[in-house]
């Protein structure tokens, strides 16, 4: 049977976070999630109903969760913290830097509902920050996953990583982008399309409109890669410098404000490699993020299959 | 140990950490000898743990949540064998594993800390991981009285109260001074004890230079069954160097070299009055 990249729609990749973990945890008595009033956002209901003594609740405390996950996990414990992206990557972030990274406790450290996922919420809610500030913190492993094979592959991994990972997950159910059986390796790149004119290095939720714009380009007559960034940190820097040598511009994509983020850190890259290929950082703007939705957002930052094929080609034009 | 030896190895110990803050030029002094007492009947009476137990997962655990007081606790680390007293010479210096703050590079150090409000949260965790393995270890942790102004510190305490960790010790140095001055000028933590009665803890006070009553209350842990053990202890900021007691100037001052022989004298002095 063939599989279409995006042609079906899969589930919230945070409910199949809840479900992969709870089955890890069946396994694993060792296997802890430390909440912060956050397991009904998380989707892990069903989990604190099947292993109950397997979830400590801290309330509404995101600096106490993550001190708190770094003190289990110096026990032997393999912890996982889960609380909203924007709260526990800014609130705890000081918890984050020194006592998980700097201490070197594995806390598998859980970023819900990131992004621009909570929409309306407005910025207080978003996070869009997450991944510049703990890309200039030492000793952690960034993941965000496009679809619910990566974010299956990405929870089994963590579990097995023994230093502080973080992955970060959206609410809204995503297209499955890989076939089932996909080989999954945490830094190493998921090439989804091949293409030569331009690479869409995307990440997480955005992997999917950069697909859908690859596929309207071909109808222009253009040939898009389509990379999968699955992983920020360690970036695979081989896939990013394979992209500027054979396609003849580069776009990167992402939920994440544009300053630190996966784009820049191909930009420093490409340039570090003496690569000068036309490039462009496609993300959220250096303003106060528009009131909407998650896909209204999208579509007012071009962050949609439409306007991301609009600014590719325009690059290429330009080129 | 005597209390008698006891006593000996607390001044002692202020010999060698002004040494070695003299040494590098650098260090919190004045912290270092308000809480040098409590280290010194923690690890030499109360803690099961020795450099041979230390990976051991019974050990008790003992968390600095005041990092900047590491030069007590790096040389009572020394002193229980933790590793050579002669290390401590690259303590501050380039390359040194001895930094300004603890870390898990130094044998003996179970937590990585120097940002206050940190340690509480942590030994919450490692307390609760102790319950939850229903292992008979037990968790203290020291914070510095200006620490308690950082809001981690009382969501921990929250926490600690509603898993009933009876495992937990939480030590207060109370040496009411914090680097600008007086904690009750600086943002008023009175009236403490009820504070922390309040938030679920069983409070006890004690004189935080009394080897004899720390000890004591020390040995009595948990104070009552299902609740943490919080120890208030009263200190003097610069215990045992007459020019630096009570004086904020020494949070990190460093003796000159008048400064520095007159402190030596006092404290040997004191040494061979006590010595039987």
């Amino acid at each position: 049977m063939s599989f279409t990249p995006g042609a079906e729609l899969g589930r919230a990749n945070q409910e199949v976070f809840a479900e992969t973990l709870l089955t890890l945890a069946k396994a694993d008595k060792n296997i802890l999630v430390v909440t912060s009033d956050s397991r009904g956002s998380g989707k892990l209901m069903p989990y604190a109903d099947a292993v109950p003594e397997q979830l400590i609740e801290v309330g509404i405390a995101e600096q106490n969760l993550v001190g708190v996950a770094a003190g289990l996990a110096s026990t032997g414990k393999t912890v996982f913290a889960v609380s909203p992206a924007s709260f526990l990557t800014a609130r705890a972030l000081e918890q984050i830097k020194n006592d998980v990274c700097y201490s070197d406790q594995p806390v598998k450290l859980i970023g819900i509902s990131a992004g621009v996922s909570y929409g309306a919420l407005g910025s207080t809610h978003h996070a869009i920050h997450d991944i510049a500030v703990l890309r200039a913190i030492h000793n952690i492993t960034i993941i965000v996953p496009a679809d619910n094979l990566e974010t299956t592959e990405a929870v089994k991994s963590a579990a097995q990583i023994s230093h502080p990972v973080y992955i970060r997950f959206g609410k809204r159910p995503v297209p499955h982008l890989h076939p089932s059986g996909t080989p999954f390796k945490v830094g190493k790149a998921l090439r989804i399309r091949d293409g030569r004119d331009l690479a869409f290095i995307a990440t997480g939720e955005t992997v999917t409109p950069a697909l859908k714009a690859a596929e309207e380009m071909e109808q222009s007559g253009y040939s898009c890669r389509v990379i999968s960034m699955h992983t920020i940190k360690p970036l695979d820097t081989e896939t990013v410098i394979r992209a500027a040598e054979e396609c003849r511009a580069v776009m990167t994509v992402e939920e994440h404000h544009t300053s630190g983020g996966l784009g820049e850190a191909c930009a420093a890259i490409l340039m570090q490699a003496n690569m000068s290929a036309p490039f462009q950082i496609v993300g959220i703007p250096d303003e106060y993020t528009m009131t909407g939705n998650q896909l209204e957002i999208f579509r007012h930052y071009g962050l949609t299959a439409r306007g991301l094929a609009r600014t590719a080609k325009a690059l290429l034009k330009d080129s | 140990m005597t209390d008698q030896e006891l006593y000996l190895k607390s001044i002692q110990y202020r010999i060698k950490l002004l040494k070695y803050i003299k040494m590098a030029g650098a260090g919190h002094t004045g912290g270092s000898l308000s809480c040098v007492d409590i280290l010194n009947v923690l690890y030499n009476r109360i803690l099961n743990v020795t450099p041979e137990t230390f990976n051991h997962p019974e050990r008790d655990r003992y968390i600095q949540s005041k990092g900047h007081s590491v030069e007590a606790l790096y040389v009572v680390l020394a002193d229980r064998g933790f590793f050579p007293e002669k290390e401590l010479e690259t303590f501050y210096g380039y390359g040194s594993d001895f930094t300004g703050h603890p870390t898990r590079k130094v044998q003996g150090i179970e937590h990585n800390t120097g940002g206050l409000g940190h340690g509480l949260a942590f030994s919450v965790g490692v307390a609760l991981g102790g319950k939850l393995d229903r292992a008979a270890y037990r968790v203290f942790t020291l914070l510095g009285d200006g620490e308690l102004a950082e809001g981690s510190n009382w969501e921990s305490l929250m926490a600690a109260a509603h898993y009933h960790l009876d495992n937990l010790c939480v030590m207060i140095d109370r040496n009411t001074l914090q680097i600008t001055g007086h904690t009750e000028d600086v943002c008023g933590l009175e009236p403490l004890a009820q504070k922390l009665e309040a938030f679920g803890g069983e409070v006890r006070m004690v004189d935080g230079h009394n080897i004899t009553a720390l000890a004591e209350v020390l040995g009595m842990l948990p104070f009552t069954q299902g609740k943490p053990s919080i120890v208030i202890a009263k200190t003097i900021k610069g215990k045992g160097v007459s020019f630096m007691e009570n004086d904020p100037k020494w949070h990190h001052g460093v003796p000159d070299d008048e400064q520095y022989e007159q402190a030596q004298k006092e404290l040997e002095t004191r040494l061979a009055e006590i010595r039987p």
